[in-house]
């Protein structure tokens, strides 16, 4: 690995990163302490999570969760000045992004599952969906069944991709599966009859549709490709201090009623670039959950 | 380094229910190999067909020839694959277009065509200078001899031409096999393409992306010691390549 | 179909496009440029400099680099920069690398490969001759390069560097693997959200070849001009 070590010191020439006395404390927030800024992880078109409004700004109700994690980060540290970057990401970058520490926290719409646990960390559950498909009314199709032979797109790196892959084996579909960048690309799939399905979590595929050029057009499935999981904000895994922090934030945020507050302007009111009402009251899951916010993998302990 | 390191996941089963992990990288590797001769191919087709054109007395065909080249040189290879496959479908009526979508691996014949015909600018411009680089004095002769244009080229200028731009047209087809990576922009599932579902699917970046890289490096070994065993049998006696 | 051929979201999008996208596509552009100059400078000579292990390293290095497709390099350094500077500079974790340092290091690693390449043919193209009269001159080698072979190697390769410059403009666009919003990435982004596919392609596809003729326009003017009289 010689030329390796001469990589290397090619790029500490070029970016002097000092990084001196960070050898006894360790995790996220000794680093945002130092450096006096945060990275948040945000997505293109995770609608109405995270996405860009019409100024190319992310915005969404997970950025306004992580904007209040924020705050009780400052507070925590006792900073006057705590600088956010932000750093696009998308569902096949998230992870890698979040273990090398590029991002510190990922405001998204990140399935919170027991494998991604081996990798990350989540804070308290701030949704819950099941993974559905989205198709044309005029395609046809009745059932997961139909898919068969057929092309279906689903986002690169989720959970749904995965879902339907193992689908695809055990039911002996034969769909032939293209992997999209990002949701919005993944849908543009479906309303050029590229692909005849979408397989994407439910409020996501409702979000599409509804900024679609002719919602009527398209149907959601009724059936689910898996029980209503969890979404978190993801953080890096081993990190106590950090995820202590956050969860305090979270669990405060949801108990006190202001996070149905956020969650009533995000999903039963006017949102930005189009001014759409996803008109998606809180679900009674979702809303025990947040009287007694948890970060369980588990889809069962949301009943 | 804080990162979990696996390597024995390339013997683990992969998700998509096709054997392991390793066996999704090769499977990645089969459609690389073939998205490539298939752009090789048309490369060098439309390659030499232009290439020849830019050499030839008529100005027609000499701008023809111009116009293609700098088309396909002048922008990106991802936005030209994104041209062939989400622009021109729209365009072409709507029956034409829907079949175009919905044809089966409509990313492969894509990939193909595109970094094809992407190539084929840089295939034709290596055959001009090659031809050029011929003493005038071969095409005279040809002439001398009753050959038509058609044959003097077809049994004088091109067999060394060709045999004298074998050194940078290797180096053309190793760019080939790179660039089909592109396609994965537009769902093709090659090499490249497979090393990321499988660091998503199982969480190992590094030991995906060092299996992609070293099946890369062995695709360009084998191509660089095929080619040159090529050149030294086509080798042309007296010019330097020929010792 | 044109009929439908949306103008407006070309204007609408026009500050964002050229603002954001294409300010960030032409800086990276420079700065690769001039990094893999300076950094393929190195290996280019570390390749002539007649010390075995050196020129193999460099060669090693060049040939690596060379068989790779960018798109993977540009997955691996951005998943890999930040242990990169957690194992230089000793800190316990890796280091934050933001998108845009990230794509830069990524260009410079890969361009100063091919960069090297087109130097190293430079200065070949000197013939022995020149050298050994720089010698027999009384000039030392530092002096020689300096004056003798480095002016000429430069006007023999400056076209080719410049037109290697070209082609790493429109390799950026490849950083839209990783949704970063440079020219193409911003152009897709309005794309998706509107849904107006055929308008933004398009319109990219014209920008980035006008951008690339009128470059390569320059070049061919810029080689008829300085090209050495033998």
């Amino acid at each position: 690995m010689k030329h390796f070590r001469y990589i290397g010191l090619a790029l500490a020439a070029t970016f002097a990163v000092s990084q001196a006395g960070a050898q006894e404390l360790t995790g996220t927030l000794k680093n945002i302490k130092d450096t006096g800024a945060i990275t948040l992880g945000f997505r293109d078109s995770s609608i109405p999570f995270s996405y860009l409004d019409d100024n190319q700004k992310p915005v969404g109700f997970a950025m306004d969760i992580c904007y209040k994690i924020v705050d009780a980060v400052k507070k925590e540290l006792k900073l006057d000045k705590l600088e956010v970057k932000l750093n696009p990401v998308t569902s096949a970058t998230r992870i890698p992004l979040m273990a090398n520490g590029t991002i510190d926290l990922e405001c998204g719409s990140t399935t919170n599952n027991a494998e991604r646990q081996k990798q990350v960390s989540f804070t308290n559950t701030h949704f819950l969906t099941a993974s559905r498909y989205v198709f044309k009314k005029s395609s046809g199709i009745k059932s997961i069944d139909d898919l068969k032979g057929k092309t279906v797109v689903s986002t690169a790196g989720t959970t749904n991709i995965k879902q339907l892959t193992e689908a695809n084996v055990a039911k002996g579909l034969g769909a032939n599966i293209i992997p999209a960048k990002d949701h919005a690309e993944a849908f543009l799939m479906v309303e050029t009859d590229r692909a005849v399905a979408f397989v994407m979590d439910d409020i996501l595929l409702a979000s599409l549709v509804a900024g679609s050029k002719s919602p009527d057009d398209y149907a959601i499935s009724k059936d689910a490709f898996s029980k209503p999981e969890p979404y978190g904000i993801m953080l890096r895994k081993d990190d106590a201090p950090f995820k202590k922090v956050v969860d305090a934030a979270t669990a405060a945020l949801y108990t006190s009623g202001e996070g149905e507050k956020i969650y009533a302007k995000w999903f039963t009111a006017k949102i930005p670039p189009k001014g759409l009402n996803l008109n998606t009251p809180i679900s009674s899951e979702l809303k025990n959950e947040f009287a007694k916010p948890t970060d369980s993998p588990n889809p069962d302990d949301y009943k | 380094m804080n990162y979990h390191w696996n390597w024995g996941i390339f013997f683990e089963p992969n998700p998509m229910g096709t054997g392991t992990y390793l066996d999704m990288l090769l499977s990645g590797l089969v459609l690389t190999i073939k998205t490539a001769l298939l752009a090789w191919v048309i490369a060098l087709i439309f390659g030499s067909i232009v290439g020849v054109m830019r050499t030839l007395p008529s100005r027609g065909a000499y701008w023809f020839g111009f116009c293609w080249v700098e088309f396909f040189r002048n922008m990106p290879l991802l936005v030209q694959l994104f041209l062939w496959f989400f622009v021109l479908p729209e365009l072409l009526p709507k029956a034409a277009g829907l079949w175009l979508k919905q044809l089966p691996n409509a990313p492969f014949w894509t990939a193909a065509i595109g970094v094809g015909l992407f190539m084929s600018a840089r295939v034709a411009v290596q055959l001009q200078a090659g031809i050029s680089s011929l003493p005038r004095g071969q095409k005279m002769a040809a002439t001398a001899l009753g050959l038509t244009t058609v044959q003097g080229y077809r049994y004088v200028l091109l067999p060394m031409a060709f045999r004298i731009i074998l050194p940078p047209l290797t180096s053309e087809f190793l760019n080939t096999i790179k660039n089909t990576a592109v396609a994965i922009t537009i769902g093709l599932i090659e090499l490249t393409g497979q090393a990321r579902s499988m660091q998503e699917f199982s969480f190992q970046v590094f030991e995906a992306f060092t299996a992609a890289t070293i099946l890369y490096l062995l695709v360009n070994a084998v191509v660089v010691t095929a080619m040159r065993f090529l050149e030294r049998y086509v080798a042309i006696p007296g010019y330097i390549t020929g010792k | 179909m044109l009929g439908s051929f949306d103008f407006d979201v070309i204007r609408r999008s026009l500050p964002y496009l050229f603002y954001e996208g294409m300010t960030f596509t032409l800086t990276l552009t420079a700065l690769a440029a001039l990094g893999g100059l300076i950094f393929g400078t190195a290996i280019a000579l570390m390749r002539l400099s007649g010390y075995k292990t050196l020129g193999r390293i460099a060669g090693l290095y060049v040939d690596f680099m060379r068989s790779l497709p960018l798109v993977l390099v540009i997955f691996w350094f951005y998943f890999l920069v930040p242990y990169i500077g957690q194992w230089l500079t000793g800190a316990s974790r890796p280091i934050s690398v933001g998108a845009f340092a990230s794509s830069l290091i990524t260009f410079i690693m890969f361009e100063a490969a091919y960069f090297s390449e087109i130097m190293r043919a430079g200065i070949q193209s000197i013939s022995r001759g020149q050298p050994a009269a720089a010698s027999a001159l009384g000039l030392s080698y530092a002096q020689t390069m300096r004056y003798v072979v480095l002016p000429q190697a430069f006007r023999n390769m400056l076209p080719v560097l410049l037109t290697q410059t070209i082609v790493l403009f429109q390799d950026t666009s490849l950083v839209y693997v990783l949704s970063i919003p440079d020219f193409l990435g911003a152009a897709s982004k309005v794309a998706q959200r509107d849904g107006r596919l055929v308008e933004m392609y398009l319109f990219a596809a014209v920008v980035y070849f006008t951008i690339s003729c009128i470059a390569s326009f320059g070049v061919r003017r810029l080689q008829s001009r300085i090209a050495i009289i033998r």
